[in-house]
């Protein structure tokens, strides 16, 4: 596969792999392509164990004073579902996308750095592992997907936090290398001619998403550094006894938190930028306001952190000033879903299910931004806070918005990434049954919430009148669940069976349905020219953009290199590598020493030691 | 772990769209990034500074001059990468050999000068547990320091390669990198020697 075209000098302290085999090649490859399967399995797997966790809370919730789980075992339950599908479903998810995508996108052969990606990936893994451990000893984390200060310093709490605590350091670490990788990736290897303005909404949401990643995460990692310190060493920063301060953990994770939800839904956002056009049959309606509109978001996000903590008493110019930045992102909000919409209008429209998904989160997301808005008053906010009600906003953008999305990325990229079609049939019963589950399971919580009904209560006295609407919730649950089942049993079928989709199933506009489905472990055998936005759609139909003809041409000396770079092997692709998954092995153990035996952290320390050293010395090729 | 990448020689060698080597902008996204990590400590400390209801004070263990010596250290060693940088650019390994040693040689003054300081406030009775000023004092510190000493073992690995040989004219940028991050770390203590030590005690 990666061949070297002049014999390099090998003197690193391992040689590099060659063309390894089966388990080996997974565990060693640095293709973006594969690292891209690595994060959307795992997160698949992730996403069924916090959807689990889910089913349980709505079990025990359905009817007033039932006893399917304790209070303990309710509090563990909403803590790991929260972390694990914000921390370990939706950001390794759209990583995936971004690792599988964003090359092919922008015409490039891999990312800026390609053994930090795959580090990046066993670092996640490790992460996802670190936060479950508890499980092992049944010390799980039980203190809020935020975990407030002082609930968890060490007088107030067991020790199922470390794991929250130090799973999540090493989340972050994985999160830092993928943001700084991506946004390299995006500066420096774009084909040529495909300036900033020219770049696919997707790419552009990416972009701004690692941004984000980059400029957010150290907040948390500070904040968590801080509270391990409280628990480790004896450090006072949240300790009040000491004069720490909680509100300074809710500044320091809201700094973060805030950013993060966007992290969570620019990439969503972009998937849509690129279906809704595709199905439509029309370019995205007012791409530039479209790029303003995500810069514009991300830098807002970062200033709006404390409507989170209006009942806390900020004072009214603070929560003044913090209610007007909030609204304010209504409009660059605003904006993105009326650009949707007018793409959509006189488009010759087809309902495949991407584009079903994509419309389901156009609507999903604007009830969601909708209730978001309302909570941005401070008065308001006060009565819903820790109500069903925010309950209810949040899951309409995580899951009618971010999730939802992701599901139509699956279906609209997986013949590209299989070279298969997902089965049209299911994939419709897949998305109204998860569409009208959702709708069952999450509307009626606005009800509930306006009734008074707190969220994490494991149960509730019949008197209150709300188990009407807590069986309708848990029935839509199970109807989500179901709709889960389908899309597996719609994969494992397209796996072993389904429909072959040639190279551009879609008639699609961007770059990615230029090259063969799978494309081949180059991507491209020569990078391409980029002449203008929708750059693929161009190259097939330069008569209906009303430019010169030229294209074809090009495009035939693509496929003849295609075929040329297949035969003489010339083109040059990193060699897989051991040093990332060795590296990320350091952390996992130095971590694993932190939370059952300190022995193990030297030891942890000194592999990641070698594993830098190694990784550094190792030859670099292609 | 970032910093990993930024040493072997570029992967994609040759044209990037900006033109610009992305180790480079690698490197400079690194740097934006620890700015949050370092804001995030130094807001921690503004927030607690002013926190020791039993323990010494601020103006009890600070040693103002003994701190000046080794921040002017500090800020010599930047000065030593600067040549360093121009040495190598010149293709004068030798004296890229002498510089590098020298900028590790005053890291190394302000990290034992470090560690001096912090087993002084120990004795003095300040630390990490000492109310909220302790704690905040350490970990700002603290963190610099594991910088500090992270750029040493840096620059000793290039001193390294250099010493067999491997440092040629051409790989001139791993030592540009490398002097990003030092100046970065420099500047970072100028801003801490000045919120930490200094206005206080105007
Ligand atoms: C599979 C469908 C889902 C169901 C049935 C579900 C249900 C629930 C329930 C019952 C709670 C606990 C509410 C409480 O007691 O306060 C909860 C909390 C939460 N969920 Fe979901 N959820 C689902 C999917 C998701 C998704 C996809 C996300 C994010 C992408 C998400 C993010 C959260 C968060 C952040 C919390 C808050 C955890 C906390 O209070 O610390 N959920 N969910
Ligand atoms: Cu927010």
């Amino acid at each position: 596969m990666a061949t070297i075209a002049a014999p390099v000098e090998r003197r690193g302290l391992l040689a590099r792999p060659v063309a390894p085999r089966g388990i080996w090649a997974w565990v060693t490859t640095v293709d973006a392509k594969q690292i891209g399967i690595l994060y959307g399995a795992t997160a698949f797997i992730f996403f069924l164990i916090g959807g689990t966790e889910a089913l349980l809370m709505r079990t025990q919730l359905a009817v007033p004073n039932a006893n399917v789980v304790g209070p303990g075992t309710f509090n563990a339950l909403f803590t790991m579902h929260g972390t694990t599908m914000i921390f370990m479903v939706v950001m390794p998810l759209s990583a995936a996308f971004f690792n599988y995508i964003v090359p092919l996108q922008i015409g490039a052969r891999d990312v800026a750095f390609p053994r930090l990606n795959a580090f990046s990936y066993w670092v996640f893994l490790s992460g996802g592992l670190l936060m479950h451990f508890g499980f092992l000893i049944q010390q799980v984390p039980d203190v809020g997907w935020f975990a407030y200060a002082n609930l968890t310093e060490n007088a107030f709490s067991q020790r199922g936090v470390d794991f929250w605590v130090v799973g999540l350091q090493v989340l972050g670490v994985g999160s830092l290398a993928a943001g700084f990788n991506f946004l390299v990736t995006i500066i420096n290897l774009r084909a040529p001619g495909l300036t900033l303005m020219r770049m696919p909404l997707f790419t552009w949401t990416t972009f701004i998403t690692s941004i984000l990643i980059v400029l957010a995460f150290p907040v948390i990692t500070i904040a968590l550094v801080e509270l391990m310190f409280d628990r480790l060493f004896g450090a006072n920063f949240f300790n009040t006894a000491n004069g720490g301060d909680p509100i300074l953990w809710q500044h320091l994770f809201w700094v973060f938190g805030h950013p993060e939800v966007y992290i969570l839904i620019l990439p969503a956002m972009g998937i849509v930028s690129e279906i809704v056009p595709v199905f439509s049959r029309k370019p995205l309606f007012g791409y530039p306001f479209m790029v303003y509109a995500v810069a514009s978001i991300a830098f807002l996000s970062f200033t709006v952190w404390a409507h989170h903590m209006f009942t806390t008493g900020l004072g009214p110019i603070a929560a003044s000033f913090f209610a007007a930045s909030t609204m304010l992102i209504a409009v660059p909000t605003g904006i993105k879903i009326f650009n949707w919409i007018s793409t959509v209008y006189g488009g010759s429209v087809r309902l495949n299910t991407p584009h079903l998904f994509a419309l389901g989160f156009i609507a999903m997301f604007t009830i969601g931004g909708l209730s978001g808005v309302m909570h941005a008053s401070p008065p308001v906010d006060t009565q819903q806070q820790d109500t069903y009600f925010v309950v209810a906003h949040f899951h309409y953008v995580l899951f009618g918005g971010s999730v939802l999305a992701l599901f139509g990325g699956i279906y609209y990229w997986f013949p590209k990434i299989t070279g298969r079609f997902l089965g049209e049939g299911l994939g419709q019963l897949n998305f109204w049954l998860m569409m009208i589950g959702f709708n069952l399971t999450f509307g009626p919580m606005h009800f509930l919430g306006v009734d008074g009904m707190p969220r994490r209560i494991f149960t509730y006295p019949a008197e209150m009148g709300w188990g009407l609407w807590n069986l309708v919730s848990t029935i839509g649950a199970y109807a989500i669940g179901l709709s889960v089942l389908v899309f597996i049993a719609n994969v494992s079928k397209s796996l072993r069976a389904g429909e072959r989709a040639g190279s551009d199933p879609w008639d699609g506009r961007t770059l990615e349905w230029s090259i063969s489905s799978p494309p081949p472990h180059y991507n491209f055998a020569t990078i391409p020219v980029v002449h203008g936005r929708d750059a693929f759609w161009l190259e097939k139909y330069p008569e209906l953009e009303g430019h010169a003809a030229a294209a074809p041409d090009e495009r035939r000396d693509r496929t003849a290199a295609h075929d040329a770079g297949e035969a003489h092997g010339h083109i040059h692709v990193p060699d897989p590598s051991y040093w990332p998954i060795a590296t990320a092995a350091g952390i996992l153990v130095a971590g694993t020493g932190v939370l059952f035996a300190m022995p193990l952290l030297p030891v942890g320390l000194f592999v990641v030691l070698v594993g830098v050293v190694g990784w550094s010395m190792e030859p670099v090729n292609g | 772990m970032e910093h990993v990448a930024a040493l072997p020689a570029q992967a994609h060698v040759g044209e990037t769209s900006t033109g610009l080597n992305s180790r480079k902008v690698l490197m400079w996204a690194f740097l934006g990034s620890d700015c949050m990590l370092f804001g995030s400590l130094i807001g921690t400390y503004l927030v607690y500074r002013g926190n020791y209801p039993s323990g010494p004070k601020p103006s009890d263990v600070f040693d103002i001059p003994y701190t000046s010596v080794s921040a002017f250290a500090l800020l010599m060693s930047s000065l030593a990468m600067v040549l360093a940088l121009a040495a190598i650019q010149r293709g004068d390994i030798r004296r890229l050999k002498i510089w590098l040693l020298c900028v590790a040689g005053l890291g190394l003054v302000f990290i034992g000068g470090q560690v001096y300081e912090f087993t002084t406030f120990g004795s003095e009775g300040l630390n990490l547990t000492t109310a909220t000023f302790g704690s905040s004092f350490f970990t700002l510190t603290g963190f610099h320091g594991t910088h500090v000493t992270f750029g040493i073992v840096w620059l000793l690995m290039l001193w390294m390669l250099a010493a067999r040989g491997q440092m040629t004219q051409a790989r001139s940028l791993d030592v540009e990198i490398a002097g990003l991050y030092w100046h970065f770390v420099d500047i970072v203590w100028i801003i801490i020697f000045t919120v930490v030590y200094l206005i206080p005690a105007i």
